[in-house]
């Protein structure tokens, strides 16, 4: 089933951030995606994140700089995104397997060049956080609310992946198609 | 143009071209263990897909946390067994026989040149050191791997690294991995494959290849590829003796995934490691590495010897060789763990574990354990430990703790003195 993409956003300012800090591997012992859902970016160590905080609960978008997802291969960590209704990844790139891991599971892994994640980094500090991102897939477009202001840009898509986002995931597609 | 060897893989292995740059690749192996295996299990029983495409492609494993530490563990290994004998799955581990996975597959010969491989484990890029495609992947991967046989890639490039020179006594493919990992940064090699060459790759052992290609992945590479040789073929020997003739028939078969003179590289990077000093890293990425001689006197509460990087009989014979006849210190702890039953027994055999034992090592039976912070060796806050994984990550090895990464002869030389030590120092 295709997801819902867009809403509040957390905004994680930092590069290289990995997969043991999203869900750290102690909890690689669950054997379904809803028993992760406490542990959301439990061992991310950044300045002014709270991983039980208020922020993160409502949030449904990430955007965050280079490198995200980097390390181990565990979809666990596109899963506890997705168990958290966080749906959308904007940032300045991904380490393989977490971007093909967000597509497969139908969910968006955006990238956006620096200039324009400094863009959304200086609205948030404008908007003291309050950020919205909204996210129209067919045109291809971001558009970010904050202080009552707005910016918006576009963002590439391959085929391949708008096809599996479509299809609600690989296995779906996989399944159409083998 | 001339290709590459993962472009000549991917050639052979092309089942679809769905849209431009993305390539539907047949799978000559898909690998399982029990941590990313059973929620695919689970989804394909749940969708009433419950199938797999080649009981004989398919090998599986229980290996992260083994024997099972507690109920959660207990049924992830439960449901990977019950479904490797439920589609008769014959390439089985379990305790007993099980290893760490990119120890023990490569070590059974189920990898060969030309091969593509998949496994839900970012390390699968070790067995690129065979002159195959393996990349790891997530589970949605792995569970289509399981049930078609197939897997979706954009068409890696490739860098090549040349490894020119010679090695000094002491100094070892862990050294050289961290150097070139700290030349490449943990995104160097995003979505390319990483292809070495050179008179130093050429005199390594399969063992020493795989400790290379295993830590593609910290570069962000999506696998590491040695070209196929007689080292290649004479590890593989005992598997592949009934397919060829000779030796010198099965080098010339697997010539033909050697990357061409005229291949179209990425990058070329030379590196002369004939001046290389050991290396460690600090920090918690990767790329964070320094020569020993900078770190040289660092706290140390815990050495864990093992591993899909270290864990092989090569690297024990190292830290044997150090450790014979000298004793771990009594400000830590040290932790031995052989990556399969075999290099166990291999290690018995040769006397390693009665020096590991004489030392003051704990000995654990074969698993990844606390190289991910699961068992067997977890580090409380504020502990440092010297090991010979792969992975520095803030918390990875247990909840604030730190960890050095180093070679099986520096880890070794650490356990002695109780500071970050350079063996070649101790005598």
């Amino acid at each position: 089933m295709k997801k819902v993409f867009g809403g509040p956003t957390i905004f994680l300012d930092r590069a290289d951030i990995n997969t043991d800090e999203i869900i750290p591997a102690k909890y690689l012992t669950e054997v379904t995606k809803e028993a992760l859902k406490p542990y959301c970016l439990e061992d991310l160590k950044l300045e002014g994140f709270d991983p039980q905080g208020e922020r993160l609960k409502n949030a449904r978008v990430i955007i965050s700089r280079e490198n995200f997802g980097c390390g181990s291969s565990r979809e666990h960590a596109p899963w506890v995104f997705e168990v958290n209704d966080i749906h959308t990844v904007i940032a300045e790139s991904y380490a393989r397997i977490f971007r093909q891991n967000m597509f497969n599971c139908g969910m968006l892994a955006i990238e956006l060049p620096k200039v324009d994640i400094d863009t959304l980094m200086a609205l948030r500090k404008e908007a003291n956080g309050a950020v919205d991102v909204k996210v129209n897939l067919s045109e291809q477009q971001v558009v970010a609310c904050g202080n009552g202001r707005e910016v918006s840009f576009s963002f590439d898509i391959s085929p391949f992946d708008k096809a599996l986002v479509d299809a609600g995931g690989w296995v779906e597609y996989a399944d159409a198609h083998y | 143009m001339g290709q590459t060897t993962a472009e000549k893989i991917f050639a052979a292995h092309l089942r679809d071209e769905p849209f431009p740059g993305t390539k539907v690749l047949d799978l000559d192996r898909v690998l399982c263990h029990e941590i990313t295996t059973p929620v695919a299990i689970a989804d394909l029983e749940w969708r009433g897909k419950d199938r797999v495409f080649d009981n004989t492609k398919i090998k599986a494993v229980i290996d992260h946390v083994t024997p099972s530490k507690d109920s959660k563990t207990a049924l992830q290994a439960k449901m990977l067994r019950d479904w490797a004998r439920r589609h008769d799955i014959k390439d089985f581990f379990d305790v007993g026989h099980n290893g760490v996975c990119h120890a023990l597959f490569p070590e059974k010969g189920y990898i060969r040149p030309g091969f593509t491989a998949i496994m839900g484990d970012s390390h699968t890029c070790t067995h690129g050191a065979f002159g195959a495609f393996a990349a790891g992947v997530g589970t949605t991967d792995l569970e289509v791997g399981m049930l078609k046989g197939v897997c979706a890639f954009r068409e890696p490039k490739t860098i090549r690294v040349n490894l020119n020179g010679s090695l000094q006594p002491g100094v070892y493919a862990k050294d050289v991995i961290l150097y070139v990992i700290g030349q490449l940064g943990v995104n160097g090699a995003t979505d390319r494959v990483i292809e070495f060459h050179g008179p130093v790759v050429d005199a390594m052992s399969m063992d020493a290849r795989m400790t290379l290609c295993n830590m593609a992945i910290e570069a962000g590479g999506t696998c590491g590829i040695c070209q196929p040789d007689m080292v290649t073929v004479d590890y593989l020997w005992p598997f592949i003796g009934d397919e060829f003739a000779s030796k010198e028939a099965a080098l010339d078969d697997y010539n033909q995934w050697c990357t061409d003179a005229d291949a179209d590289y990425d990058k070329i990077l030379d590196f002369d490691v004939t001046e290389l000093e050991p290396h460690v890293t600090y920090g918690y990425k990767p790329d964070c590495v320094k020569p020993v001689a900078e770190m040289a006197g660092t706290k140390i509460d815990q050495v864990y010897i093992g591993t899909c990087t270290n864990g092989r009989i090569e690297d024990l014979r190292q830290a044997a060789e150090v450790l014979k006849g000298r004793k771990v210190s009594d400000t830590l702890r040290g932790i031995v763990s052989p990556a399969t039953p075999k290099i166990f027994k291999e290690a018995l055999a040769e006397g390693l574990i009665q020096i590991f034992m004489d030392a003051g090592f704990c000995v654990t039976n074969p698993t990844c354990g606390a190289c991910l912070g699961m068992s067997n060796g977890i580090l409380a806050e504020g502990e440092a430990c010297a090991s010979t994984s792969n992975r520095n990550f803030n918390g990875r090895m247990g909840k604030g703790g730190m960890v050095h990464l180093m070679s099986p002869a520096t880890a070794a030389a650490t356990a002695i003195t109780g500071v970050i030590t350079d063996a070649r120092e101790l005598n």
